[in-house]
């Protein structure tokens, strides 16, 4: 399937649920909001014609003072880039998420790689998943206050770390 | 006596700090915190073509306590930063310091939250190396600077 | 009481240690904590970030074409494959073309890069197991490509070679045939280090079944590249969603069963020989043409222009000033680089530098599984599988 007909096949699944879609350049995305990302994710892994059976990438975007959008509901989007290895086509869900307040649903279990990718999108971003096993701060250290990526942080405001954290164990390995 | 009167002329005239000198600056045990690229180019630093053995510095020591010239090859994080204070400061008196490319140096062109803009904030730096990263002949010379450095030192200004 | 017929188990407890972050075989830059029962790893935690250098903050406020110095820098075992990639995400998001011939040009440095990723890659892995000799041998080719790229670009690791629209220069005279004898001579040098340890007992069995990738846990972790292939699954972008010409090209993506390490030194040589390969038919096939696309919003003037006539020099003035402006949009763009799928989520304003560029770089997740497989293992083990996972902090960490 091409990706435009992947996005009439989600429109006509949830309706207005899609709070926003999305063409460019042969590639196609859909908005939705917290509360249906996981249905929304599980039908694009589950259905036959569309089998997203990987889940490439998980980003943040924070569009704070993006020109000309004051029609977006929300301030941050979490991108989630899929891949399916039996067709051979991609597809974009993005989450929009108005404030930090908000909490997205975390998909760790249904792909593992979403555990690392959700902490970097919360050390980034600030955007908690719920139900995520082990939220703490990836690529930053543990005394960093604010988040990185976000379009207020001002790009050299550096942070000093006075000793590396003692214990990174988890409980289970499946955690870590 | 001994062995020196096998020895046609029994004594070698020198000062403490000539022979000590002499004896570290052709024995140089590097310890190599290689975090990026840097280290990449180190790698050809010790492999065949460019040969740092020729220059007595090849026993590279992954143990900061067996080494006394710590390369730092690569940018410092801030997360990074209190580590390689630990590593320098476990190293043994005398102990030298080359800082190897950009980012060592100066954060390089990483101008951002994350990195140490130089690691002469956190440790003492006796040789910079310029370079993005340093071509083998230029950290090379790094080396020999050094050891031209250890060459006029005074061993009784090391505790 | 014990009379010797009884053997009281030992008191023991668990003993924590830390690997890492300046372990030799972490290569500086990764820290994991293990929990050993004897020398068995019962739990483990991994920590990265130690080499997080803002990569993604830098690109929002620098121009496109000035980020590929930075994009070379993600993965510095084969660096033009990244900034190769940067550009082909550039250029789709201006929706143009490159010329066949820097198209060639790309596959071929890039085919190049794959070679010496590989090469550090098992020469490092085979120090870690305590193999010396091999890195020489897998150095000494190393060199030998960096003379290639220095002889086409002027630097030897680091080359910035290509640009948004196509690539910096063409090749020199003569060129071509000392790249098609180099490569030749990559049989020699992979063949020894293949000699020395393919049917070697004490290689074996360090290597085989340890660090095993489950096809599972291969799918759930989105692992790519050689690790994803030794575990069974032929998954390779330049095959399935070819660019550059790929399709053009004949070569096989090598496979291997098992998923282990032996395996992955396996993959990782087949690819070296793959890779020579289309280097040699993209030699071949190359014709004369021009290197840059025609387009004046994106490509800069040729030097005589600028020097000789106002509009070149205007052209030049405002592609450096003002830098290239994509239309508003968002992309993603996924190429093979040395370690799997190096993929560009672009996000543009309209503005000459991105809005957002969120990377997905492949060891990132390859190395998030790397808990999961030691435990269980022996901490030797952990050694053995970790360099043949090819984690690369600088992509890792960003």
């Amino acid at each position: 399937m091409t990706e435009s007909d992947i996005l009439a096949k989600v429109k006509a699944r949830f309706g207005a649920r899609v709070l926003a879609e999305y063409s460019f350049r042969g590639q196609s995305a859909v908005t939705v909001a917290p509360e249906t990302l996981r249905e929304i994710l599980v039908f694009l892994r589950d259905d036959a014609e569309t089998a997203f059976d990987w889940l490439m990438d998980v980003g943040g975007v924070d569009y704070l003072g993006y020109p000309d959008d004051d029609d977006r509901e929300w301030r941050f989007e979490v991108a989630y880039q899929l891949y399916s290895m039996k067709l051979n086509h991609r597809f974009r869900v993005k989450v929009g998420v108005p404030d930090d307040s908000v909490e997205v649903p975390s998909v760790w279990d249904l792909w593992a790689i979403a555990n690392w990718e959700e902490r970097e999108v919360y050390d980034m971003y600030g955007i908690r998943f719920a139900g995520h096993p082990n939220l703490r701060r990836i690529l930053c250290h543990d005394e960093f206050v604010g988040h990185a990526l976000r379009k207020d942080y001002p790009i050299n405001k550096r942070q000093k770390l006075s000793q590396p954290s003692e214990i990174i164990l988890c409980e289970k390995v499946e955690w870590a | 006596m001994g062995l020196e009167s096998n020895l046609s002329q029994p004594f070698l005239a020198t000062r403490l700090d000539e022979v000590i000198n002499w004896g570290r600056k052709y024995s140089m045990w590097p310890m190599p915190f290689g975090t990026a690229c840097c280290a990449i180019e180190f790698m050809g630093v010790v492999s065949g073509r460019f040969d740092v053995s020729r220059f007595g510095a090849e026993l590279v020591r992954f143990s900061p306590r067996q080494a006394d010239l710590l390369l730092v090859m690569g940018t410092i994080t801030q997360k990074q930063a209190p580590v390689l204070k630990q590593i320098y400061d476990q190293m043994p008196d005398p102990k030298w310091v080359v800082s190897m490319g950009a980012c060592a140096s100066s954060g390089g062109f990483y101008d951002n939250y994350s990195v140490v803009q130089g690691i002469d904030e956190i440790i003492p730096v006796d040789v910079y190396v310029a370079g993005c990263p340093p071509r083998p002949e230029n950290v090379i010379g790094a080396i020999v600077k050094i050891m031209e450095k250890i060459s006029t030192e005074k061993a009784a200004e090391w505790r | 009481m014990n009379d010797g017929t009884h053997v009281q188990p030992i008191p023991t407890e668990l003993l924590t240690i830390n690997m890492g972050p300046a372990h030799p075989a972490t290569h500086g830059t990764l820290r994991l904590q293990l929990q050993l029962d004897g020398e068995t790893i019962v739990n483990c935690g991994a920590e990265i970030g130690y080499l997080h250098r803002g990569y993604e903050k830098q690109c929002e406020n620098t121009f496109y074409q000035l980020v590929i110095p930075y994009a070379e820098r993600l993965n510095y075992m084969g660096p033009v494959n990244n900034s190769n990639a940067w550009c082909h995400a550039c250029e789709q998001l201006l929706g143009i073309d490159v010329p066949a011939r820097a198209q060639a040009l790309r596959v071929i440095t890039s085919e190049m890069g794959r070679i010496i990723d590989h090469a550090v890659c098992m020469g490092t892995n085979l120090v870690d197991l305590g193999a010396l000799t091999n890195f020489w041998y897998m150095y000494n080719y190393r060199e030998k490509i960096y003379d290639l790229y220095e002889e086409l670009t002027g630097a030897r690791m680091m080359v910035n070679y290509p640009r948004i629209g196509g690539v910096s220069m063409d090749a020199p005279d003569g060129w071509f045939e000392s790249l098609l004898k180099v490569v030749d001579e990559m049989a020699e040098a992979v063949g020894e280090v293949r000699a020395l340890i393919q049917r070697n007992r004490i290689f074996m069995d360090r290597t085989v079944g340890v660090g095993v990738i489950t096809k599972e846990l291969a799918v759930s972790h989105s692992v790519t590249g050689p690790c994803l292939r030794a575990a069974g699954i032929p998954y390779d972008v330049r095959k399935t969603q070819p660019y550059w010409g790929y399709e053009n090209y004949q070569f096989d993506v090598p496979t291997a069963e098992n998923g282990d390490t032996y395996d992955r030194f396996m993959v990782r040589f087949a690819e070296m020989e793959q890779s020579v390969r289309i280097i040699k038919q993209a030699v071949a096939k190359i014709a004369p043409g021009p290197i840059m696309v025609e387009d004046h919003l994106v490509a800069l003037p040729p030097k005589d222009k600028v020097y000789n006539t106002m509009e070149g020099l205007i052209n030049h003035f405002k592609l450096i000033m003002h830098g290239i402006r994509p239309p508003k949009g968002e992309i993603y763009s996924a190429t093979e680089g040395g370690c799997g799928e190096l993929g560009f989520y672009i996000v543009s304003d309209g503005s000459p530098s991105a809005w957002r560029v969120r990377i997905r770089p492949p060891c990132f997740a390859n190395y998030s599984l790397f808990p999961k497989i030691i435990t269980g293992g022996m901490v030797a083990d952990a050694v053995a599988a970790l360099g043949s996972i090819n984690v690369i902090a600088g992509e890792l960490d960003r």
